[in-house]
């Protein structure tokens, strides 16, 4: 199986050049013929066919219609395409200016610009129906959904319009054209008379019927399209990998789109069996008539013949196709079991067939033979509303069962009318009709729910409600410790103007290059970075809105949020696309995505917050981060945070760090005045502080960088604040940090409310900020020691004159005993014995005041101090 | 158990008051025991008590995130506090239902990974996916996340978050936990307070820098910063007999007696020694238990004695103990190893030099002392390292002969003469020897 897989899709062209440029050594066709080698067949789709085209998500390839064919300079295949886009790829915010539901099978022509139109002709999954419908109108039922796609409107970036009667016309046409028997036919190979439905009900029927590797095609699109995807980027191979054959033609074409009306149209994917209108089961028969004759199979070993030569060989051939269309092992061991067993054949591909349907609501692949897509396309239909139906039900519980119950009605009677009528009517071998029948009542009954996951993994969880509703700020203090919160957002962002002008034109300027790029930004904690990035992705995403910039994708990563770097693939990949696969396959799906050139791609912006955490031994992560942006069709721009400026030399290897490029950028930590600043305009008409007061907060969170990173600084308050005789600070982790200084003034208003509860005019005064301060900063040391018990206290000082003896810095605690003891005399205390003295060791250990061996040693235990003998001396002597 | 002894022996006097007694003792026990519960009294910590009380408050009424940490060392009354104030808090009206709590232990929840599925299960998330078994870590992190992001302030209950044991929480790795509950406290999520349970005072240099930059910075310090007079008003609290006792004569009895014993001169020695030694309530209680376990029938009011004896167990060293029990020839070799450590100033030493100095002191002085073979005084020497009174410097291996394996003593000089002090029938040599090593020239 796996040596079939991995065959190769085939693509040629059909017929000869239509016209060539020389100069340009381009010469231009008209359909292109995709051959898979593994089940030998071939489809061909021509200009003006509407097809699927591999995307970025492989559970939604993109819609597009062919308009041109060509082959460039350098011998590859090249298509031009008319884009349709899914509900999916409009933003968010536009999809409510549509005011109704988009059933997955709606799509939009796309005027969006800036979109790709050249594509790779590889990329091309395979062809389906587009169907034109009037605003007004309802999306008729289908079978088949993933055939078949209806446009309404058309989506230009800004709003929806209705398509203008040109293009409409144009799109019927192209379908009608499709209806109508054209020179395309002979070259359409013969599988494309036997559908995947016959070959199920043959099984059904008689062991002997020819079986065929068509049966594959029961696979849902987004299988088979995901399947080539893992598989091109697993094997690295350039041309797609043969899964099966892409098509499967119905023996039948009717006209017929009946507009509103659902009898007419569930009669008419049955097809066979009833001609819904007279014109429709004309036109029917003779297409189908033009379709056998006119289409002799080129490959002799095309699946119809063999499959009826022989018979044999078939069960085990079509077994091991079902394996590989059923999606779930579990079929697969069904299947295996099952060998030979035709009746149980039967099951194992409704096991595989449904399954894929709770996936997506796409089904069974067809033709993409435009005479081909009519019926299909009723098929496509009536799947459409069922799951549509299912939708609704599943999403509403109340939804009455009556739909599924009519729906049940209408397959089980229609199954043995088609068979007979569908003998009758064609000259088809039996089979084929067979199956055509079967699986459009099979389907839809089996396809349940595709709204609902039944895995967990998409629960929300939630928090649950508050029973009593929060209480409103009820005072002016209040009101402004809300708006200190850090939490709160500030409606500007002030001081940080210069930082996000840069960053918004590095963004800015690589979305309109439509490049990527990296640009890493550094700073202490609580200076702004990551606020400011947001800042910039806002009014860029309004900008976006307003279509002054091409539009893009936002991805943030965190690197905190992350359990290991290699998460990070995982994260990015779910949301990007919403897959969900393992850290190693997420990575390899990225860099296919980001190497090699796709449709229809949009910019994408990812944010690496905390980026010093992605670092692993080999820094793999970091590495493909980085190198992405440079492929030429990535279209990835990233912004790296991280704390420290010169992250890149310290931590990254040379071949990393050249990767990130020198776009750099460092947030200065705050000054007074900024802080100043930023305390004000979050007040803003709030007066709640003294104006001396925001003062106070601001210089106390500025502190010159005087003493290297790691100095401590002593900063006496001499003149205006007394009782407040030194505050202990750690000039790196507290300069310049906003957040620091949006707590000291809320903790300043909860000590003016505590204060003073009955005073009306609650005003934040300088003695509170002095006291928030001095609570928050001041060291615990020194009041640690100061109400410790005497005897802790003596042992300090014993360890002090410990110290000054030897002249080092450590002492064991017998020589501290020692000293004790002879403090303990010169005081005229009685003295401790070594188990209280070895008590009292470990409650100074524990709360860290003292730094202990392990306590094994016992007597021999070394000591020292976690603060300075100065602090240990500051703290006794002032008993 | 005490009490029903004592009942079949004084069943005919005071049947009344074998009840009382252990009445008393049962009231006491809880008091002692069971420290952490809400029940108790605080002591000294009021002001704290309204901080963590108004915070809390803040958080469940107007939906405020805060993170704080409450600071102290062991047994200043950490837990009692939070307990209290969680009491109190629930009986509120307007709070209740208002307010999920996470309760976490560092020792408990070693990992990150840990600690996620426990908060997941106490804020009942778990039923939220069904009978899902949460695959791996990431997930865990990803869904809970992503379930305290939905929240918002106004809407969602807050969700209070206790670490105990804080100060291991921020040895995980990376201290994802602690960023990621202080971010959330730190955005406009779902309402979170944290509370961090601590008895290190160094904890913030712990924390990570970024950890700490969204750490708010209110710290509650638990000082025990009563003086000895709040001490013995403590003491005379926690003694004393609540106003509904049963049998209200015996109470008042029994208190008077506290009053008169918080007064006398012994007791308050003892309790200011203990007060110079600890001010750790829990010392106190330890003391008070071993006291009030004297209280018998027969014995029906604590003396100023039962405490002072109290005292007494509650001092004494360890090791004294264990030499109290050695053998006369296990002593010799510890005086000994005393006069090595005098001589070498504290170098170690090994058996040989054990032994040849116990040769010197058998061969000039003893009189009372058998001349042991080596073997046997080997043998009293591998006892004395069984008792880990000496140790030796590294692993004993198999090549190195155990002559000549170096060791220490772990006993001080003092240690030592306290234990010889008390020694029953020890010869007067070897006492004469233990005080200096040179008494016989």
């Amino acid at each position: 199986m796996n040596t079939r897989q991995q065959s190769k899709l085939i693509y040629s062209w059909y017929g000869k050049p239509m016209s060539s440029d020389r100069k340009l050594r381009t010469s231009q066709y008209k359909g292109i013929v995709i051959t898979s080698e593994s089940s030998r067949t071939e489809t061909c789709i021509q200009l003006g066919d509407f097809i699927l085209v591999e995307g970025v998500n492989a559970d939604r390839p993109y819609v597009a219609q062919l308009l041109d064919l060509y082959e460039d300079g350098a011998q590859h295949k090249r298509a031009v395409v008319q884009w349709f886009c899914h509900i999916g790829e409009i933003p968010q915010n536009k999809r409510k200016l549509l005011k109704r539901e988009i059933s997955p099978q709606e799509v939009f022509f796309d005027q969006v610009l800036g979109y790709d139109t050249d594509i790779d002709a590889q990329t091309i999954i395979k062809s389906i129906m587009v169907i034109p419908l009037h605003p007004e109108e309802e999306l008729p039922i289908t079978l088949n959904k993933e055939q078949t796609f209806y446009v309404k409107q058309s989506w230009d970036g800004k709003c929806f319009k209705a398509l203008s009667p040109d293009t409409f016309s144009k799109l019927k046409a192209k379908k009608k054209k499709g209806s109508t028997p054209d020179s395309s036919e002979p070259f359409i190979p013969s599988d494309i008379l036997t559908p995947l439905k016959k070959e199920t009900e043959s099984v059904v029927r008689s062991a002997t019927k020819p079986k065929n590797a068509e049966s594959k095609h029961s696979v849902s699109k987004s299988s088979l399209a995901k399947e080539r995807q893992s598989q091109r980027a697993a094997n690295d191979i350039k041309t797609p990998t043969a899964r099966k054959k892409l098509e499967l033609s119905s023996p039948t074409r009717s006209k017929g789109r009946l507009l509103g009306s659902e009898v007419l149209d569930l009669l008419d994917d049955d097809r066979d069996a009833i001609a819904p209108l007279e014109s429709a089961a004309t036109k029917r028969k003779v297409t189908f008539t033009s379709d056998i004759l006119g289409s002799p199979p080129k490959i002799p070993c095309s699946s119809d013949k063999s499959k009826s030569v022989s018979d044999t060989a078939e069960p085990c051939q079509r077994f091991s196709d079902t394996i590989r269309l059923s999606p779930y092992p579990k079929a697969k061991d069904f299947s295996e079991k099952a060998k030979n067993l035709h009746m149980e054949d039967d099951i194992i591909f409704l096991v595989g067939h449904q399954k894929p349907g709770t996936q997506s609501p796409v089904l069974t692949p067809r033709s993409r033979r435009t005479c081909a897509q009519r019926t299909s396309a009723l098929i496509a239909q009536h799947i459409s509303v069922l799951n549509q139906e299912d939708d609704l039900s599943s999403s509403d519980s109340s939804y009455s069962s009556s739909s599924e119950e009519e729906e049940e009605e209408e397959d089980v009677p229609c199954t043995p009318e088609k068979k007979t009528k569908s003998s009758r009517i064609f000259s088809t071998p039996k089979s084929s009709s067979k199956s055509s029948v079967h699986t459009p009542a099979k389907t839809p009954k089996k396809t349940p729910l595709p709204g609902t996951p039944k895995t967990p993994r998409n629960a929300t969880p939630e928090i649950p409600r508050r029973s009593h509703a929060a209480q409103k700020p009820a005072s002016v203090l209040e009101e402004a410790r809300l708006r200190l919160h850090v939490s709160a957002v500030p409606e500007s962002l002030p001081c940080r103007e210069e930082e996000f002008q840069d960053i918004y034109n590095f963004v800015e300027s690589k979305l309109i290059d439509g490049t990527g790029g990296c640009m890493y930004i550094s700073g202490v904690p609580g200076t702004g970075k990551t606020a400011t990035v947001h800042e910039v992705i806002r009014c860029l995403q309004q900008a976006a809105e307003n279509d002054e910039l091409p539009p893009f994708q936002l991805v943030e990563i965190n690197g905190m949020k992350l359990t290991d770097p290699h998460q990070a693939y995982v994260q990015i990949l779910e949301l990007l696309t919403g897959q969900k696969v393992t850290a190693t396959h997420a990575a390899v799906l990225l860099a296919k995505l980001f190497n090699t050139p796709g449709p229809k791609r949009k910019t994408t912006v990812l944010i690496v917050d905390e980026l010093d955490l992605l670092w692993t031994r080999k820094q793999n992560v970091m590495y493909n981060l980085f190198d992405w942006p440079t492929q030429k069709h990535s279209k990835l721009i990233i912004l790296a945070i991280a704390n420290t400026m010169d992250l890149p030399e310290r931590i990254m290897m040379n071949r990393v760090a050249s990767r990130l490029g020198l776009t750099r950028m460092a947030f200065q930590p705050y000054t007074y005045k900024q802080l100043q600043h930023i305390i004000s305009s979050r007040l803003k008409d709030v007066k709640a502080f003294e104006e001396d007061a925001i003062q106070l907060v601001s210089r106390k969170q500025y502190i010159p960088r005087a003493g290297g990173m790691t100095a401590r600084v002593v900063i006496m308050h001499s003149d205006k604040m007394s009782g407040f005789s030194s505050v202990w600070h750690n000039v790196a982790a507290l300069s310049g940090d906003a957040r620091r200084c949006l707590d000291i003034c809320r903790r300043a208003t909860e000590i003016c409310e505590f204060a003073e509860p009955k005073r009306s005019p609650e005003i934040v005064g300088m003695a509170h900020v002095t006291e928030a301060i001095d609570e928050m900063f001041s060291s615990p040391y020194i009041n640690a020691i100061r109400n410790a018990s005497l005897h802790e206290q003596i042992f300090l000082k014993a360890i002090l004159a410990e110290f000054r003896r030897a002249g080092v810095e450590e002492a064991t605690v017998q020589q501290v005993y020692h000293q004790h003891m002879a403090l303990c005399r010169i005081e005229g205390m009685q003295r401790p014995t070594v188990s209280e003295m070895m008590a009292i060791c470990s409650r100074l250990g524990a709360s860290r005041l003292l730094l202990l061996e392990a306590s094994n040693k016992y007597l021999h235990m070394r000591v020292r101090l976690n603060l300075s003998q100065d602090d240990v001396m500051y703290a006794l002597r002032e008993e | 158990m005490k009490s029903a002894m004592s009942k079949r022996k004084l069943k005919d006097t005071c049947g009344a008051s074998a009840e009382c007694i252990s009445q008393v003792q049962k009231i006491l026990r809880e008091r002692f025991c069971h420290r952490p519960s809400a029940t108790g009294k605080l002591f000294g910590i009021e002001f704290q008590y309204r901080h963590l009380l108004e915070l809390l408050k803040r958080t469940t009424l107007h939906g405020e995130s805060n993170s704080a940490l409450i600071v102290g060392p062991r047994g200043s009354g950490k837990t009692t506090l939070l307990n209290h104030v969680l009491k109190d808090l629930r009986e509120m009206k307007q709070v209740r239902g208002n307010l999920l709590e996470v309760h976490l232990n560092g020792l408990l929840q070693t990992s990150d990974k840990v600690a996620l599925k426990e908060i997941t299960r106490q804020l009942q998330l778990e039923n939220v996916v069904g009978d899902k078994v949460f695959g791996s870590f990431a997930e865990t992190l990803a869904f809970l996340l992503e379930a305290l992001r939905k929240g918002d302030r106004t809407s969602s209950c807050p969700v209070l978050f206790v670490l105990d044991e804080f100060d291991l929480f921020v040895h995980h790795k990376n201290q994802t936990l602690l960023y990621n509950l202080f971010d959330i406290s730190q955005s406009a999520q779902t309402p979170v307070t944290i509370i961090g349970l601590t008895c290190r005072q160094d904890i913030l240099e712990l924390l990570e820098k970024r950890v700490k930059s969204r750490f708010s910075h209110r710290q509650i310090y638990l000082m025990n910063s009563f003086d000895f007079k709040q001490y013995v008003k403590i003491f005379k609290e926690q003694l004393s007999l609540p106003a509904e006792f049963p049998d209200e004569p015996f109470a008042q009895k029994w208190n008077d007696n506290i009053q008169h014993l918080s007064e006398d001169k012994i007791v308050q020695d003892v309790l200011q020694n203990l007060f110079h030694h600890t001010k750790d309530l829990r010392s106190l209680y330890f003391l008070l238990m071993l006291a009030v376990s004297a209280v018998t029938v027969h014995h029906p009011l604590l003396t100023a004695a039962d405490l002072q004896e109290a005292s007494r167990q509650h001092g004494t060293d360890s090791k004294a103990n264990i030499v109290h029990g050695l053998s006369v020839l296990e002593i010799c070799l510890i005086i000994a190893m005393k006069h090595l450590n005098d001589v070498y100033d504290g170098e170690p030493f090994n058996f040989q030099m054990v032994y040849n100095e116990f040769q010197k002191f058998i061969q000039r002085k003893a009189h009372s002392m058998y001349n042991f073979e080596k073997p046997v005084v080997m043998k009293a020497f591998e006892h004395l390292l069984q008792l880990e009174l000496v140790k030796p410097l590294e692993r004993p291996s198999a090549r190195a002969q155990r002559e000549y394996l170096l060791m220490r003593l772990l006993l001080d000089n003092t240690q030592i003469m306290d234990a010889l002090q008390v020694y029953p029938n020890c010869p007067t040599d070897v006492k004469q020897w233990a005080a200096s090593s040179l008494s016989w020239l």
